[in-house]
């Protein structure tokens, strides 16, 4: 009987250590969780001189977008030690600060000289901050992003194409400047037959699970006035989100999506709108800068055949944040190798390669330099949209937030139900009962 | 001399108590049928409370708390049945289960309707059955996510098989209606695939149902003169009704908590036409991190399938002893 209990602890003791292998980190080794898209694997590219540099092994966790906050705040919540460095997103500031997730990083900053300042200002308000608007830093700005639209220009330059839209319009088929031509262009070309396949207008973001259509729409919503707040910090959203503006936003995106959509393009987000763009469905579409310079480089129709714009304005220059900054994971076990990791990605010249490479560094260094505008053909437009960059709340509770978001404009544009007004309505009513719930109302 | 074993058991008994090391033999020779009874069992019973009892206990603990489990630090303070309270009076959750009971009894009935007559069918034997028995169980072979991916394209209005084949049969244009995206065909986009897959199995518990009658009740009947239609009515069915309830309870407990499907296919949209009760459940505990009411909609949610099953069970009961 002794013998057989001591085969059985061994066994189990064997069984415990093995589950404990994996989540001893090596202090030579670093794992670094993003999203799986093409910033991420330039981002690869670049940590190789870190590799280099200090013999450092970096592993890489990069999710698919539709489950990397799922994937990750799990991780998150659940203390696990997957992740040493994390590049977040700009919501999750709020709520990994309260709970204690991401490392403080003003000390660090301090004693090794990086400054803020030396980084976009709106960068390092959406990407960095907590509280809102305060010096406390919870995250080095990585990765500046924005809502931007890209276009056919080899479709656009079609004299026949040109000509009837002037004579319809009475201006020159272009880039729109508003949301109301956009509206005009895309109706333009719905339904048209352009290299022997019927094309539509644009493919805007439309996914109901995770984030997409909030931030398709508030490209709209942003551009016609929409506010979170009466006043900053006060929570005051009736009269703001619901405004007349407001309405007016949301009724143009839902007109856009009516209109010029290409069938099928109920619940599209990224990816979809790039294959909609890609397989020459579409004249236009909405996407992360981030895509840019790969959609650029795509054979079939990037280089000349390609344009971009700055989301439209209609009232207000606006464009709906995007990007993620670099953050400690306090439960790291390799706190050294994390902090040197950022140290590191924090060096100018680290910046520039890192924007040559694909990745949109928002140093200064990078953006203050005189050849920047030109360096790549969505350049100017990306300076553009990170100097009106709006963002959605960074509150601890943003899921439920834009949860009830999902939701309301779901339910209005796809599905058809209510009126914009009624949406919005609803909208502030949720968001009320959170921050009631929260305490702050 | 001892007696020979006599039956195929016996021997079966005896090689195998032959074929036992003898340390192993000599320790459970010491042990009484019912410890060696509770040594098999114990583990699967330990188990069973750390994966099943166990979650189920501290969910309806954290149903009573406003735990959230994105804020590990906050403090854990007792709501009492706010929790309930708040589900049951929230028009949203009662839209889901609106939308589950649609889809339960929507699918169940068509699944039991074709399951049952693709296994009077195939009771028939005729010439190719068995091969067209494995043909048919296919679908529920596959994996849901496999399915769901699958259906996605054959449904895209563009370039999917299913448009082009309704739109061969009836002269609509096939990118003029879209089964996913559209808040009047997506529901019955789900119940499709969902029969498509799950019929089969249906028809296989249909089969064994139809399979179980004795021949000679069919000959007494035919001795009686009794047409195909009242031995169907009058012997067929009542005698394959315990098999038939018995499929729709396991096909109704599987799809009230379905959710990889409807995931996969509408991900409840659009808007939340076909957000089911175990979307919404998901949505509230790991998106909202609302656990606590998260917890109370799965406690109501077990207490719902858990009654109407018994309730259900009873009634098959009494359909077996008549």
């Amino acid at each position: 009987m002794r013998k057989m209990m001591k085969v059985l602890m061994g066994m189990s003791s064997a069984l415990v250590l093995s589950a404990a292998l994996p989540a001893m980190a090596k202090a030579d080794e670093l794992t670094l969780c993003w999203a799986a898209w093409d910033p991420a694997n330039a981002l690869v590219e670049l940590s190789k001189d870190f590799t280099a540099a200090t013999g450092t092994t970096m592993k890489f966790e990069f999710v698919p977008w539709p489950n990397f906050a799922d994937r990750v705040l799990n991780e998150l919540n659940s203390g696990g030690k997957l992740c040493d460095v994390l590049i977040g997103d700009s919501q999750w500031i709020g709520g990994s600060a309260e709970n204690g997730y991401y490392v403080k990083l003003n000390d660090f900053f301090d004693k090794e000289g990086i400054k803020m300042s030396d980084f976009a200002e709106a960068a390092v308000n959406a990407y960095s901050t907590w509280p809102k608007g305060t010096p406390n830093y919870w995250a080095l700005p990585a990765m500046g992003d924005a809502n931007g639209w890209f276009y056919r220009k080899d479709w656009f330059a079609k004299p026949e194409l040109q000509a009837e839209f002037k004579q319809k319009h009475g201006r020159d088929l272009g880039p729109p400047q508003t949301w109301d031509e956009l509206k005009q262009v895309a109706e333009f070309f719905t339904g048209r037959e352009i290299d022997g396949q019927k094309v539509y207008g644009a493919a805007i973001f439309t996914e109901r699970a995770s984030e997409g259509i909030a931030m398709g729409a508030t490209s709209a919503l942003y551009s016609y006035g929409f506010k979170y707040e009466s006043t900053a910090g006060k929570y005051d959203m009736e009269g703001a989100v619901n405004s007349a503006d407001a309405v007016a936003g949301l009724e143009a995106y839902k007109a856009l999506y009516k209109c010029c959509q290409p069938p099928g393009y109920t619940d599209s987000y990224m990816t979809e709108g790039l294959d909609a763009f890609k397989s020459g469905q579409v004249a236009m579409a909405m996407n992360w800068f981030a895509f840019f310079p790969g959609l650029y480089k795509d054979e079939k129709v990037g280089g000349d055949k390609i344009g971009f714009f700055v989301n439209p304005k209609q009232k207000v220059a606006a464009s709906t944040l995007g990007g993620q900054g670099m953050s400690v994971v306090a439960n790291t076990d390799n706190m050294d190798g994390a902090l040197a990791y950022i140290k590191w990605f924090a060096q100018p010249d680290v910046q520039k390669k890192w924007w040559s490479l694909g990745g949109y560094a928002v140093h200064n260094a990078v953006l203050n330099d005189p050849s920047f505008k030109e360096s790549q053909p969505f350049a100017a437009d990306f300076l553009l949209a990170m100097n009106q960059v709006q963002d959605f709340w960074q509150e601890p509770s943003y899921a439920i937030l834009l949860q009830a978001m999902q939701k309301r404009l779901h339910d209005y544009v796809v599905a058809d139900q209510g009126t914009a007004q009624e949406a919005l309505d609803a909208l502030v009513s949720d968001w009320k009962e959170i921050f009631e719930d929260e305490g702050k109302l | 001399m001892t007696d020979a074993p006599s039956t195929i058991a016996e021997r079966s008994a005896e090689v195998l108590v032959r074929s036992t090391p003898t340390v192993i033999a000599r320790r459970v020779r010491g042990l009484s049928d019912r410890a060696i009874a509770w040594l098999f069992i114990t583990p699967t019973i330990a188990l069973l409370l750390a994966i099943n009892i166990f979650p189920l206990i501290w969910a309806v603990y954290l149903s009573f708390t406003n735990f959230r489990a994105n804020r590990p630090n906050a403090e854990i303070t007792g709501v009492g049945l706010r929790n309930y309270q708040r589900v049951l009076n929230d028009p949203d959750i009662w839209i889901a289960m609106q939308t589950t009971a649609h889809f339960v009894f929507w699918t169940i009935l068509l699944q039991t309707v074709i399951g049952f007559s693709l296994a009077y069918l195939i009771d028939r034997k005729f010439r190719g059955h068995a091969f067209w028995t494995t043909v048919i169980l296919i679908p529920m072979m596959l994996s849901p996510a496999v399915v769901g991916n699958f259906w996605r394209f054959l449904y895209q209005p563009q370039i999917g098989l299913f448009n082009y084949i309704v739109s061969y049969f009836s002269g609509i244009p096939p990118s003029s209606f879209e089964m996913l995206g559209s808040v009047s065909l997506a529901p019955w986009a789900i119940i499709i695939v969902d029969t498509w897959m799950w019929t089969p199995y249906v028809m296989l518990i249909c089969l064994a149902g139809l399979r179980s009658i004795p021949d000679y009740i069919y000959e007494a009947a035919e001795v009686d003169r009794a047409s195909a239609w009242r031995q169907f009515w009058s012997i067929t069915v009542p005698m394959a009704l315990p098999f038939i309830m018995l499929a729709v309870l396991f096909r109704g407990i599987e799809n009230f908590k379905m959710f990889d499907m409807v995931m996969l296919l509408t991900g409840g949209g659009p808007g939340s036409t076909t957000e089911v009760a175990s979307i919404t459940l998901k949505r509230e505990a790991f998106e909202s991190w609302l656990t606590g009411r998260s917890s109370a909609f799965a406690i109501i949610l077990f207490v719902a399938v858990f009654g109407l099953a018994n309730i259900y069970v009873k009634a098959l009961n009494k359909v077996k002893q008549r």
